[in-house]
């Protein structure tokens, strides 16, 4: 093995005689990096395509040959699934609390951030460590009292109460990482605004927000996953009205009752209706996604 | 210039306080008060007990065998998440050398990393269904398979031997791709130059991820042991939905354990809260120990 002590060793020696071996063995390496690689790619795709092509067949097709392709392509596994199991419903109801508690959680998680970035007073460090400590903790340990919280509060039940709470718990990341993001920005464009007259919320919303939609973007597809793939608030917080319920409490009173039902197609058609859009939206957007999740990085 | 701030201060911070106060820090200081008492739920009356659920639990080998399993959690899921993610994206990156000494990814890299980043964008309810009819011992897709070879199939989350590792890859599958693009990303933040110069010193592909790589990359990969660390003591929705605990209690985690405990058949709120007092204690511990450990002087490039 060549190390990092012997490159004048192996420099002086002619470049043609070198290179063979050196080749020979990147080949090597890069045939099995890539057979890893795919390996690994298929590992991934291989449930997803599995659960896609079991939702077109029958029951019997599903028990008798798991690997088999349909006969025919059953859609009415997806039609029992959309409106027998009402995942059509429960996908809506998701698509709006989560479109709310997300917009909530950026205008008050920026805000935050913003003060803690940019201001200096009394008390600002134990406020701001008051935030991010808050992500240490799964939410599950504050669960019992939170329960109590949030129906004393007449909120049980309701999805403001769910939107409430997804956003207060998304808090102390969002503000942890806007911190550090407006704290990258640099400081002389605020300072010429200001000396111009700019007012203080003028220049947060023409000139700073702005300019922090790098990590804004990159924060709001943080939380709109997590908000999205939310299971245990809703869980406790939304038992009662069925027509209220999160896809994610929809697809798991599916698959409970599917373990009387035996009605496996079923299942795997309101899995894909929950899959597919979640991953055409990421194909098509997975530049933001990824730039998102890049966003430190670039600019 | 610092004239007139504090009506943008007070109108910025007093929501997301107050809101992050009465969602977040009541329960949680709620959660310790409770935990000192016998409260039995919804109507019942809850009397101070002091410390008598600290003492229950410390004999309960039930909290004991899920911690048990927490722990091994703890000491797998971050490392295998990690070494994996490490290596795909050395590989995404560097793989395809192309040219003397350039530093080229792979070819498909892009669609690798689109790929591998699948289970992120999926919610844990879904990962945890599917995986579920994966392990089927009928026909679940990985049964059918190992028949395909010829094999006996286990019957995988049924038995008590073998429920545990399932539930463990599944977590291990959910994360890498994650911190494939993570690590991807803070990579291609490494200038080039500082790669094509070690290769053409000819180090190797392993002497440069440890040498070069993983020492650039020191604070991501701090940040992704502290989360999956605090992953590893959660864990709960997948086991709660995959096994619920079972078979034998052979998958049971704290969280699973907490939840049974406070919404189950009996609803044991002080006892319940008194497990998740520990739960906080033992997760703030591994955090600051994960970072105390981890720390070292950052590199900086300019």
């Amino acid at each position: 093995m060549t190390t990092l002590d012997q490159p004048t060793a192996t420099a002086p020696t002619p470049v043609t005689s070198r290179d063979r071996p050196v080749r020979r063995e990147l080949g090597v390496a890069n045939t099995l990096s890539h057979g890893f690689l795919l390996l690994w790619g298929l590992l991934t795709v291989l449930p997803l395509l599995w659960m896609f092509i079991s939702s077109f067949k029958t029951n019997s097709e599903i028990l008798a040959d798991p690997w088999g392709l349909p006969g025919a392509l059953h859609l009415d596994n997806w039609a029992r699934a959309w409106t027998g199991a009402h995942i059509g419903r429960y996908f809506l109801n998701s698509l709006v609390v989560v479109t709310g508690s997300v917009s909530l959680t950026m205008l008050m998680g920026a805000t935050a951030a913003y003060v803690f970035a940019r201001y200096e007073f009394r008390g600002r460090q134990v406020v701001y460590y008051l935030f991010v400590g808050g992500l240490m903790f799964p939410v599950f340990l504050a669960l019992v009292p939170l329960f109590f919280v949030v129906r004393n509060a007449g909120l049980f039940n309701t999805w403001l109460g769910l939107i409430l709470v997804y956003a207060a718990y998304s808090l102390p990341f969002t503000v942890f990482f806007l911190t550090a993001f407006f704290r990258t920005l640099p400081t002389s464009v605020a300072e010429a605004a200001l000396v111009d007259g700019c007012g203080h919320f003028r220049l947060f919303f023409r000139v700073m927000l702005p300019m922090a939609r790098p990590g804004m973007i990159s924060v709001a597809i943080f939380n709109f996953l997590s908000h999205w793939n939310q299971f245990l608030l809703p869980q406790v917080l939304l038992q009662g009205d069925e027509s209220k319920w999160m896809l994610a409490q929809g697809l798991f009173a599916l698959s409970v009752s599917q373990g009387y039902a035996g009605d496996y197609a079923r299942l795997f058609a309101g899995l894909s209706i929950a899959v597919l859009p979640v991953l055409a939206v990421y194909v098509a957007f997975q530049r933001q996604v990824q730039t998102g999740l890049t966003a430190g990085q670039l600019k | 210039m610092k004239h007139g701030k504090w009506p943008l201060i007070v109108t910025f911070l007093v929501p997301p306080v107050l809101l992050y106060v009465f969602f977040v820090v009541s329960p949680y200081l709620q959660a310790f008060q409770i935990s000192t008492t016998d409260w039995l739920g919804y109507s019942a009356d809850a009397n101070p007990v002091g410390l008598a659920n600290f003492k229950t639990l410390w004999h309960d080998d039930y909290v004991w065998n899920a911690l048990k399993n927490n722990a091994i959690l703890l000491g797998l899921v971050p490392v295998l998440t990690i070494v994996l993610g490490l290596f795909f994206a050395t590989m995404l990156a560097m793989g395809g050398r192309k040219g003397r000494a350039g530093v080229t990814g792979v070819r498909g890299g892009a669609l690798y990393r689109t790929v591998y980043f699948f289970p992120q964008v999926l919610s844990v309810v879904i990962i945890a269904l599917l995986w579920k009819e994966v392990y089927h011992p009928n026909q679940g897709l990985l049964t059918a398979a190992v028949h395909a070879v010829g094999l006996p199939a286990p019957t995988w989350l049924g038995d008590p031997a073998t429920a545990f590792w399932c539930v463990l890859a599944v977590m291990v599958w959910s994360n890498v791709g994650f911190y494939v693009v993570l690590f991807g990303a803070a990579m291609s933040a490494v200038p080039k130059e500082i790669y094509e110069a070690v290769l053409l010193d000819g180090a190797s592909r392993f002497t440069t991820l440890r040498r070069v790589t993983l020492p650039l990359l020191w604070d991501t990969v701090q940040v992704a042991w502290v989360y999956l660390a605090i992953f590893a003591l959660d864990g709960f929705i997948l086991v709660q939905l995959m096994t619920n605990g079972g078979p034998n209690f052979s998958t049971d985690v704290i969280g699973v354990r907490m939840y049974d405990t406070a919404f189950g058949s009996e609803t044991k709120f002080g006892y319940a809260s008194a497990i998740g007092v520990v739960m906080f204690f033992l997760t703030l511990s591994v955090a600051v120990l994960s970072l105390r450990v981890g720390r070292r002087e950052r590199i900086e490039y300019s």
